[in-house]
């Protein structure tokens, strides 16, 4: 970088040097697991899915309709001081295509995902979650969608009890 | 009365960025430590405390990495600190040593930035997954991409923005980080290179990425009175910057960095600067993805909404243009071991601004500089304003 700096320090390595042993490594693999509490508001918001319904919280200063909940506004630093439920339609605020799965290896069928502003809560309110039944050339941004539940015997309470969200077909008035 | 201190930054080092290295993160950390301590002229005993910036320890699998990194830092029977804010750690790095000297308490900070990616496999992206939220998010399956390719949508579909606008900045820091001795994926390459590269997650392809890397760099700071001894040239930190918004980031409109404009706005005031596009010479906003050059441009006010697609379009953030964006060739060429890689930023402006950056120096006597990092779930921005 400096012009006046002659030599940069480091040496590169082929992952072939790892693998094949011709640098001294060592290797370890940690044999941990983790079981979280949802917690106050997300645990109720998880009972509420299990029901086929969708559950926000509210805030009397700020007015605010927040999914997921939260027991506290962040906005107003005091407690939430209601339930409400709100629909499990939306509108698509953004969406990706993806090719990666979690750890970075390849798809042939690519996972729709998208942030779902949900029907009821605050302006701007999303949720991330799936798209299904749709051609991926077919999402558009200002979508409607609509939650496709899981079958009420199979829910557990969590958020995967929605197995995606889908085009919602505009009602003829 | 409780005064600031002035603040000088008097040596800066950097290691290779590549994707694997042989060395230890230890051992990368003392090699930019020293090389900034030669570079300032002074010694590890000179220094009276150290600040270390380093991101997710699961990359490493070692959890105490600010203690497990404190030797290789010039950290030894010092205070020593670790700090830590995702992304965007490699300017926060700095901003932590300028409170260190600003309050009086020390007169030198050494600071040193460390990452050391390579560690973690078969991918350290699946590292990342458990930045996300564990009940809500993982779930659904979770790459760091899809956070990426969501934003840099919301942001085209807002402004109209085309891939080809975003492509350029691509092509540009890969260009320029030609220049770059350290650099690990400089590359000549065209709007239509980018445009038919592995779609990932549509929209983001494989060139508007930058790769995971192995590296470390350092600056060192002081006081007025100790740089008025050890150097002619000293260049002054004089804006400091940060804001973090809500981890709830599928409640925000991700077209813009709001939390980016407050820490800039932060650093422009205690700067004294009004007008940032005209009062800033070159600046070296977080680049990891290419849009993400564009998108950080207006959330530090360089440009209006919108607006940075043109500008780069037109040219006017190449080196030779009116507005020098990434000089250095960014995290898109240069290399991205995350907290290194902000702090590389860092290093650039300090050498830009003193004409020590050799083929890279852009023209004009640049006077005021920028570097700006991100991080954590779109929500953390680092500003740094530097002047000599």
């Amino acid at each position: 970088m400096s012009e006046k700096i002659k030599r940069y320090s480091g040496e590169a390595l082929d992952s072939a040097d790892i693998k094949e042993g011709r640098v001294p490594t060592e290797k370890f693999s940690p044999k941990v697991k983790f079981a979280w509490s949802a917690g106050i508001a997300i645990g109720r918001f998880l009972e509420e899915l299990k029901n086929g319904r969708i559950i926000a919280s509210t805030c009397s200063k700020c007015g605010r309709i927040m999914v997921p909940p939260r027991t506290y506004c962040e906005n107003c630093f005091k407690p939430t001081d209601g339930w409400r439920y709100v629909k499990d339609t939306g509108t698509i605020n953004t969406y990706s295509i993806s090719y990666l799965a979690a750890d970075a290896s390849r798809l042939k069928e690519p996972i729709l995902v998208a942030i779902v502003d949900l029907d009821g809560a605050s302006e701007g309110m999303g949720i991330i979650h799936r798209l299904g039944e749709v051609n991926p050339k077919q999402v558009k941004f200002g979508m409607k969608v609509k939650a496709v539940w899981k079958p009420k015997e199979e829910r557990v309470g969590a958020i995967t009890d929605i197995k995606y969200f889908k085009p919602l077909k505009e009602e003829k008035p | 009365m409780f005064g600031k201190k002035r603040v000088a930054i008097v040596g800066a080092g950097l290691t290779l960025f590549r994707r694997r290295m042989k060395e230890t993160g230890k051992e990368l950390s003392y090699e930019a430590a020293k090389m900034a301590l030669d570079a300032a002229g002074m010694e590890q005993r000179d220094i009276k405390s150290v600040v270390m910036g380093t991101a997710p320890d699961a990359f490493d699998g070692v959890h105490m990495k600010g203690e497990y990194l404190a030797d290789g830092a010039g950290a030894y029977r010092k205070p020593y600190t670790r700090v830590f804010v995702g992304g965007g750690t490699g300017v926060f790095t700095p901003l932590a040593g300028w409170w260190h000297v600003a309050s009086g308490q020390f007169d030198s900070c050494l600071v040193v930035a460390e990452e050391k990616m390579s560690s973690c496999y078969p991918h350290p992206q699946y590292a990342f997954t458990t930045i996300f939220d564990p009940i809500l998010e993982r779930p659904i399956g979770m790459n760091l991409i899809w956070i990426f390719a969501l934003e840099m949508h919301r942001y085209m579909h807002k402004h109209g923005i085309k891939k080809e606008d975003i492509a350029r900045v691509s092509v540009k820091n890969k260009g320029n980080a030609m220049d770059h001795p350290c650099a690990q994926i400089p590359a000549k390459i065209t709007v239509e290179d980018v445009l038919n590269s592995e779609i990932m997650a549509w929209p983001v392809q494989r060139l508007d990425v930058s790769p995971t890397s192995d590296g470390a760099g350092a600056l060192v700071l002081v006081s007025e009175d100790v740089a008025k001894e050890v150097t002619d040239n000293p260049v002054w930190i004089d804006g400091v910057g940060w804001c973090i918004d809500s981890t709830t980031w599928t409640n925000r409109d991700l077209y813009y960095p709001d939390y980016v404009e407050c820490a800039a706005r932060m650093a422009y005031k205690m700067a004294g600067i009004k007008n940032p596009p005209k009062e800033i010479d070159v600046a070296e906003p977080y680049d990891p993805f290419d849009y993400k050059e564009l998108h950080h441009m207006e959330g530090l006010l360089l440009c209006k909404k919108g607006e940075a697609p043109k500008l780069t379009a037109e040219g006017v953030t190449q080196r030779d243009g009116d507005l020098p964006i990434n000089p250095s060739g960014g995290l898109l060429g240069v290399g991205n071991p995350i907290a290194a890689a902000g702090l590389m930023k860092v290093c650039e402006i300090f050498w830009q601004l003193r004409g020590e950056a050799g083929k890279r120096q852009i023209p004009g006597d640049p006077r005021t500089g920028l570097a700006q990092a991100w991080g954590d779930l779109m929500q953390y921005g680092s500003v740094i304003v530097l002047r000599r």
